[in-house]
């Protein structure tokens, strides 16, 4: 209505000539130089200066319905946060980011942001998108190297003891959740040491152990209890944790831990392994320092990954840190249908790692003593669409080709590993070995005992396991308190 | 925790030592295994349990020190503590009462091979059983198989004590007494499970043998314990260790327990030489 009141003096054109603020680009994150990082296994990129940071901050337009927010999996206060990094309110900045998000250092590093939130902010539009995940690694970072990392006020004992069994994201973001509402916490982790694939998978390059250590160390702070070393289903079961131990509720958090194999001949020869093999000794083992740790890991000159996705890219670049002169990454359809993260995917050529696409093994042949000696590969080409709607491989007949190779890392997915499945009888699990769980609660065939992460939804990202934890903790805690504490469970 | 309240030598480099354990004690059954880790920078390596006691809460581990980790566990004395311990691991041994068994344990494989003949005993089985050893000093176990069988042959291969021959020859013979047998088990170096799983065959004696490949997790996360059964790729971890002797490619497994052979012989050989540089330094200091 206000609109009809106007008066001829209205300075229309006024709006028009205001002067256009500069515009500034999508700032970029200093990094290691290809050729020398290539050689180390120290982190690739530097980060944010916190003047870039805040001229960064600065290109969010601050939406009122901001798009981003749609695409994070967790819903994190994008505007809010980059608001307080424009303005230079870091502390502000990291506590809107952490009420959302318990591993932002984390996150900032390894979510596929190109495709979550920037993909969806309107800065995009015409010019290139805010750099939101740089960001939440800038602030992140910022904490850890300048602030005493708060602990929250933990409410009384609520009398409700809740036992968690793999310590990844999804099980480390349900412990902390639930630490921080009063329950009683314990993780049980299989491995020696805290952070599923943060810790075993993700290269030190990528993700340094030092950040997975430090919010590990927070959560542990929160009054989580971590017992290393107890693979549930042969240490203890489910049921004894439920029935014998009093845990009111149980989380599984297991992740995909069992790798597919190509079924190739030749497969089983010495130098041919999994990825999770491969990158297991790598980086929990940190076989890269042999012979200060003690376990080995082949160093060779022609290196072959199977597969293109964020694992291979890692196995591919650990390889080339290892020594390799060659690093070949086979996989079997175009570049465009790579699932890894376009950024790996261009760290890995600027790199040096040569890309065999179209291609697929078909066969290795070893020497006399076992160890592999070349891989015999065909030539594809892309066909109908299949059930991915991606368009299928086909080989081209005649197009084989032999490359001479000393180390293949098979790379070409995890399915649901069977050792507490087996050993839980009621748990349901769909045909592929993975959970049955509620969508809304994580709840599972059984009363109680919640599961998410990979185990459910497949090899995912780390924040759908985050995600998946969040709601299964709301449940939990739901489910726990509106319960006298003798029936919890029963 | 892992505590090692007790420890014995038993032949030239060859420990047995009960540690503290209370759940893996409890729970773990025959030819079952760990997988330990000595110190931070250690390396995992999987370990047979010989026996529990559940009472207790200890477990007892007989192993060989044949590179720098199994020195370093053989270094720990009593009380000292053991940094990891997880398990217990892989599918128990099948026990039931399936008549007469055989039970075959070469070299250090013997410390395997006795949690089984307890057990196949305990089910009602007349267990026979042979043990053999390079030498008489490296035999091992020797009052301990007695005590599980009916019948115990020892061999050795230079003759310096029982039986002067190889564990296959004393197969052999029983074969040729005129023995059959319903079930048996055979654990031991590679070569030798090879040639024993063979002459099962041979004589149609269905075997058993526990497998020790190269492992990292024991859990089926890494794939690095695969070994060809009956064409098939199956992880030692998880979908053994026991396996059909008769479909095992032992020639492709042996080819696979060397693959780190060049590594672990300079892993040894510095870890040797830093041992000496300390007992020099030690000498000097003392004069
Ligand atoms: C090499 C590699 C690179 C990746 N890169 C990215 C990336 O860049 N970005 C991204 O978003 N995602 C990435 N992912 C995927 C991501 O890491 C996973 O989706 C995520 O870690 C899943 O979390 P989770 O908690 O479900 O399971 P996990 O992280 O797998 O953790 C499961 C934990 O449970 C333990 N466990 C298993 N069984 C038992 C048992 N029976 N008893 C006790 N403990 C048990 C395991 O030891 C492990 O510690 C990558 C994965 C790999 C392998
Ligand atoms: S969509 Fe882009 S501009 Fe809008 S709030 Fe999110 S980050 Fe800022
Ligand atoms: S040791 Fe890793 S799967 Fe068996």
């Amino acid at each position: 209505m206000t609109e009809n009141t106007n008066t001829p003096e209205m300075p229309k054109k006024e709006i028009k000539k205001k002067p256009k603020k500069p515009k500034i680009p999508r700032q970029p994150m200093p990094e290691q130089d290809p050729q020398v990082r290539a050689h180390n296994f120290k982190e690739v990129p530097f980060g944010y200066s916190i003047e870039t940071a805040m001229l960064e901050a600065s290109r969010c337009i601050m939406c009122k319905k901001p798009k981003c927010v749609d695409g994070c999996p967790v819903e994190i206060n994008i505007p809010g946060f980059l608001k307080a990094i424009r303005d230079g309110e870091f502390d502000d900045a990291i506590k809107i980011l952490k009420s959302d998000n318990a591993l932002p250092a984390i996150c900032g590093r390894v979510c596929p942001q190109e495709e979550q939130c920037e993909i969806k902010c309107v800065v995009g539009i015409k010019d290139e998108p805010v750099a939101i995940g740089r960001l939440e690694r800038f602030i992140a970072d910022w904490e850890r190297e300048h602030r005493e990392i708060a602990i929250p006020e933990i409410p009384e004992w609520t009398g409700r003891k809740v036992a968690i069994v793999g310590s990844g994201p999804a099980g480390l973001t349900v412990a902390g959740e639930l630490a921080k509402l009063g329950h009683k916490v314990t993780i049980y982790e299989a491995l020696h040491k805290p952070g599923g694939v943060l810790m075993y998978g993700i290269p030190e390059f990528r993700l340094p152990k030092a950040i997975v250590e430090a919010e590990v160390d927070y959560v542990k702070k929160l009054g989580v209890e971590v017992v290393y070393n107890a693979i549930i289903g042969k240490y203890l079961t489910i049921d004894e944790l439920k029935d014998e131990m009093g845990f009111h509720a149980i989380f599984i958090g297991t992740g995909a831990g069992l790798p597919y194999f190509m079924n190739i001949p030749g497969e089983d020869l010495v130098g041919i392994y999994s990825a999770n093999e491969y990158l297991t000794r790598a980086n929990l083992m940190k076989a890269y320092d042999f012979p200060n740790y003690d376990t080995p890991i082949a160093r060779s000159k022609n290196v072959a990954v199977i597969g293109g996705g964020n694992v291979a890219m890692d196995a591919a670049r650990t390889a080339l840190r290892l020594g390799a002169e060659n690093v070949y990454l086979a996989y079997r359809r175009s570049q465009q249908e790579m699932p890894a993260r376009n950024e790996e995917i261009h760290h890995a050529e600027q790199e040096g790692i040569q890309f065999n696409l179209l291609t697929n093994p078909i066969r290795f042949d070893g020497d006399d003593k076992g160890f592999v000696k070349s891989m015999t590969c065909i030539k594809m080409e892309l066909g109908e669409p299949d059930a991915s709607g991606r368009r299928r491989p086909v080989p081209m007949e005649g197009s084989e080709f032999e490359l001479a190779v000393d180390t293949v890392v098979v790379s070409i997915g995890n399915g649901a590993n069977p050792v507490l499945t087996e050993a839980t009888p009621g748990l349901e699990t769909n045909k592929w070995g993975n959970i049955l769980a509620d969508d809304d609660t994580c709840e599972t065939s059984i009363k109680g005992v919640y599961a998410g992460g990979d185990i459910v939804i497949g090899a995912a990202t780390v924040i759908l396991a985050m995600g998946a934890g969040k709601r299964a903790a709301r449940a939990m805690h739901e489910q726990m308190m509106s319960m006298e504490l003798e029936e919890v469970m029963k | 925790m892992n505590e090692i309240l007790e420890k014995r030598v038993l032949s030239e480099g060859v420990k047995d030592i009960i540690v503290s354990s209370p759940v893996i004690a409890r729970k773990r059954k025959a030819g079952q295994f760990i997988i330990l880790r000595v110190h931070e920078r250690g390396e995992r390596i999987p370990l047979t349990i010989v026996g529990s006691d559940p009472e207790a809460g200890t477990l007892r581990l007989i192993f060989q020190e044949v590179g720098k980790s199994t020195m370093q566990l053989g270094e720990l004395e009593v009380g000292d503590s053991i940094l990891d311990i997880a398990g217990p691991l892989g599918k128990p041994t099948h026990i039931e009462n399936f008549g007469r068994v055989l039970c075959v344990g070469g070299g250090i494989g013997v410390a395997p091979v006795l949690p089984i003949a307890a057990a196949m005993k305990e089910a009602g089985n007349e267990v026979i059983s042979i043990i053999g050893a390079r030498n008489k000093e490296l035999l091992i176990l020797e009052d301990d198989m007695k005590a599980v069988s009916d019948r115990l042959i020892v061999t050795t291969d230079d003759g310096s004590y029982g039986k002067h021959g190889f564990v296959t020859d004393a197969i052999s013979m029983l074969v040729e007494e005129g023995l059959t047998f319903e079930q048996s088990v055979s654990i031991g170096p590679v070569i030798m499970m090879k040639f024993t799983s063979a002459l099962a065959k041979k004589n149609n004696i269905p075997m058993m043998v526990s497998l020790n490949s190269i492992m990292v997790d024991g859990t089926g996360m890494c794939g690095g314990c695969r070994v060809s059964v009956d064409g098939k790729s199956e992880f030692v971890c998880v979908d053994g260790p026991e396996f059909d002797g008769w479909l095992v490619d032992f020639d492709q497994l042996m080819k696979r327990q060397a693959a780190y052979l060049e590594q672990e012989r300079r892993s040894s050989e510095e870890y040797h030489r830093c041992k000496l540089d300390a007992q020099v330094e030690n000498l000097e200091k003392q004069s």
